[in-house]
């Protein structure tokens, strides 16, 4: 038993009684920041599923180079709304939203965010957008790419492009109205004593992210708003036949849409570093440089958006200092992963699916990056520019990358949200599902774009076909993966084991109420007994804390999780000078 | 026992200040916070339409392009004093009702109400009196997206000030403590009025 959680929980009440209320909540307006929580992991995990059904039938269509299982057009359609809704309606609106809203207000011991009803209306803009999106597939989907770049998306029929353009604006806006309610939540309303650095990681993260999601989506709406206005009412923003220039709308969207990148993948680390450091039992390596480095990458996301564009007519000094900033970006997310690497080094691992999963995210995430550093220099980058290698590193970052960690995230906090337990047996086979099937859909890409072929295309050169065939082998595993995951998901949320209010025996704040927490959270203010990572810190606060002189008091050479001392008196450990030296044992 | 730091130790003393609150929403106001934060993305959008006006005035050989009629400045210019003028005028409110004269509120809110709909006549007045429309080419594209989408910011700070004027009406809905409807009008009047400045400097002057 982990000396350090025992002081944690024992410095903490539990609070018991008001369970949440009955299932019509979750369909109704609900201030509570957990049902909102929840409702965005449903509603997005859904959209996910309709998103995987897309990828399916893209990729049923990819199975042979002859373009004979929907028209081109329906393909085009197919490739836009999968990247759409998986992009917008899934990892965005599930890490931010689902994971955030549950998490922040928990670990930052808040009853609530700052502001419940704007957290409330920003999730309910999703599901109509996301329902609006899915009909346009009635009126002719937009088919014009993810990126709808004009002029492509000028000549593409109207009513679907609008359809896109208005679902992009409105699920902007919910983005920005959950940013807002995050930045001012951490800001504000963290349990006294909680100091910036004694944050857990994943709120480091998620403040970056807000501040990505605050600057970058409002110049994404400006895009969105002068592209209406070419679809709609004919003039020439985007159109060089009217004066117009296409170029400055693909500078306008990647100003958003590389951030967007950094929105999908931040808080996916700030969950890693939770999971990582609670399931091998050890404190996180190098908190500050990982919860600084989050920030880096904040500030420096905001200038590397042109390497999407080196192919675009970028003059050549601006590619090379778009390259650059682009290498540099890739020092903070090493320093993360180094730092994950060596908190699993030496760690009692505990193998459950949340850490295979981590685990699977660094393994897959450092491929993508790799491969993304590969392409951030232009020579290279020109060579496999619009070809699968893109799409290969893309789904290494997005779905190596962030569904990896969404599920990591599922499988961690899932006793937290339920208060039951999922099956490991059905964890673990859905994780080497899912682990096998995608390195079968996607590592043969990378040759089939080193090779030249192109994406978004409906049919292909013969002489790829075999490679097509089992990255399409792989797309069928993989949907076939997610088929334990709900099983297990449903059975367990209905049936599973009671999981008790600390089953992973953690320290951050979430884990010190019940499982699933009250209404209020809290019954009193919850107190920092012990910072949030330190596992197995008696010995470590021994070498930091013990003045020399006093080395053979054995209350004091055994360090904060003396078993002389590890009870404390609940009154005595409310009272700041007396627990104060295994709060602040981390500075 | 030796890592105590004093300033952190008082705040935590202070921790019993906040336990007495228990409704979902009770802690301190911050909704001016969050005003502000937000203006934060209005300002980007502003920021990527004005960088997105600088690289067509970049790209295009001419600016603006041949055959755009000039544009007058006189009655743009006028809108500029009166809208400037407002953000002062809103200020006296902001004083009166720290002093809990909310006839002062009323009055001075009441004023740039009725500046703001001056600009917004003036602007209309402009468009249907100028010589190019929308699709006329990319400066005029451009000069009415900008302007219409700044009109709409003032509509809708307008609306805001109508609110707080029409909630005012009840009595000690506003008082010397309690005055966040008349800040976060007062903060957005302010936020509007800048960036007209920009933009008029922008399309008029630069």
């Amino acid at each position: 038993m982990t000396q350090a959680a025992q002081i944690q929980e024992e410095a903490n009440q539990l609070a018991h009684g008001n369970k949440p209320g009955n299932w019509k909540e979750y369909f109704s307006f609900s201030t509570d920041h957990k049902v909102i929580g929840i409702q965005y992991l449903v509603t997005t995990f859904f959209f996910y599923l309709i998103g995987g059904v897309l990828a399916t039938l893209v990729r049923t269509e990819l199975a042979t180079p002859e373009s004979d299982f929907v028209s081109r057009e329906v393909y085009n359609s197919l490739f836009t709304v999968h990247a759409t809704v998986m992009i917008f309606l899934w990892i965005v609106p599930g890490a931010t939203g689902g994971f955030g809203n549950y998490l922040i207000p928990l670990m930052i011991g808040a009853r609530d965010m700052a502001f419940p009803r704007l957290n409330a209306l920003a999730f309910w803009i999703i599901p109509p957008t996301g329902l609006m999106l899915m009909s346009s597939f009635l009126v002719g989907a937009p088919g014009a790419g993810w990126t709808n770049y004009p002029p492509l998306s000028l000549v593409s029929p109207k009513a679907g492009e609008m359809i896109w353009i208005l679902s992009i604006l409105l699920l902007g806006t919910s983005s920005i109205l959950a940013a807002v309610n995050f930045i001012v939540t951490i800001f504000k309303m963290r349990v006294p004593g909680m100091g910036l650095n004694q944050m857990p990681l994943f709120c480091w993260s998620m403040l970056a992210t807000s501040f990505l999601a605050l600057i970058a989506t409002p110049v994404l709406a400006g895009a969105m708003i002068l592209l209406s206005f070419d679809v709609l009412i004919g003039t020439a923003f985007f159109n060089p036949t009217g004066g117009g220039d296409p170029i400055i709308y693909q500078h306008l969207f990647w100003f958003y849409s590389h951030p967007a990148v950094y929105i999908m993948i931040l808080p996916i680390f700030g969950m890693i570093s939770e999971i990582v450091s609670v399931h091998s039992r050890k404190p996180i390596f190098g908190y500050k440089a990982i919860a600084y480095s989050s920030i880096a990458i904040c500030g420096l996301g905001l200038i590397v958006w042109a390497h999407h564009m080196f192919t675009s007519g970028t003059p050549p000094w601006l590619r090379m200092f778009f390259m650059i900033t682009t290498m540099v970006i890739s020092v903070p997310t090493g320093i993360k992963i180094f730092s994950w690497l060596a908190t699993l080094w030496g760690g009692k691992l505990d193998m459950s699916s949340a850490l295979l999963f981590a685990m699977g995210f660094i393994c897959l995430f450092v491929i993508g990056g790799i491969s993304g550093v590969m392409t951030a220099s232009v020579p290279f980058d020109i060579h496999v520019h619009d070809t699968y290698f893109v799409v290969a590193h893309l789904h290494y970052v997005l779905f190596g990358g962030s569904v990896f960690g969404l599920y990591g995230g599922f499988y961690h906090w899932f006793p937290k949200i339920t208060g039951r337990m999922m099956s490991e047996a059905w964890g673990k086979a859905h994780f080497w599902l899912t682990f096998i099937g995608f390195n079968l859909a996607f590592m043969p890409m990378h040759k089939l774009g080193m090779e030249g072929m192109n994406r978004r295309v409906a049919e292909y050169d013969p002489k790829f076909a075999t490679l097509n065939l089992i990255c399409t082998i792989g797309a069928y595993l993989l949907a076939v993966s997610t088929i334990p995951f709900i099983v297990n998901a449903t059975w367990s949320w209905l049936r599973g084991k009671p999981a008790g209010d600390n089953p992973w025996r953690a320290l951050t704040l979430e884990w010190m109420t019940t499982s699933p927490p009250p209404v209020e959270n809290f019954e009193a203010d919850p107190v920092l007994a012990t910072g949030p990572y330190d596992y197995g810190m008696g010995s470590r606060a021994t070498e930091v804390d013990v003045p020399f002189s006093e080395a053979d008091d054995p209350t004091l050479s055994a360090g904060p999780s003396s078993t002389l001392r590890a009870k404390p008196d609940p009154v005595v450990a409310a009272n700041p000078s007396d627990r104060g030296d295994e709060s602040y044992n981390r500075e | 026992m030796t890592t105590l730091d004093p300033a952190k130790l008082e705040r935590n003393h202070h921790q019993d200040d906040h336990h007495v609150a228990s409704g979902h929403e009770d802690h301190p106001d911050y909704r001016l916070l969050g005003i502000i934060v937000f203006l934060v993305a209005e300002g980007m959008i502003f920021l990527g339409l004005f960088t997105a006006y600088f690289a067509f005035r970049t790209v295009a050989p001419t600016w603006p392009p041949e055959g755009t009629p000039k544009l007058e400045l006189l009655l743009p210019g006028i809108n500029t004093v009166i809208l400037i003028g407002s953000s002062f005028v809103i200020h006296n409110a902001d004083t009166a009702i720290k002093k809990n004269d909310v006839r002062g509120l009323r009055l001075w809110f009441g004023v740039t109400a009725a500046m703001g709909a001056v600009f917004l006549a003036g602007q209309l007045y402009e468009y249907f009196h100028l010589e190019f429309g929308l699709t006329k080419n990319i400066f005029a594209s451009t000069f009415y997206v900008l302007t219409g989408f700044h009109g709409l910011h003032v509509c809708f700070g307008l609306i805001l000030i109508m609110a707080v004027l029409w909630r005012s009406l009840k009595p000690n809905h506003y008082n010397s403590k309690d005055h966040f409807g008349v800040e976060a009008a007062e903060i957005y009047w302010h936020f509007v009025d800048v960036i007209w400045v920009i933009l008029f400097l922008l399309l008029y002057i630069i």
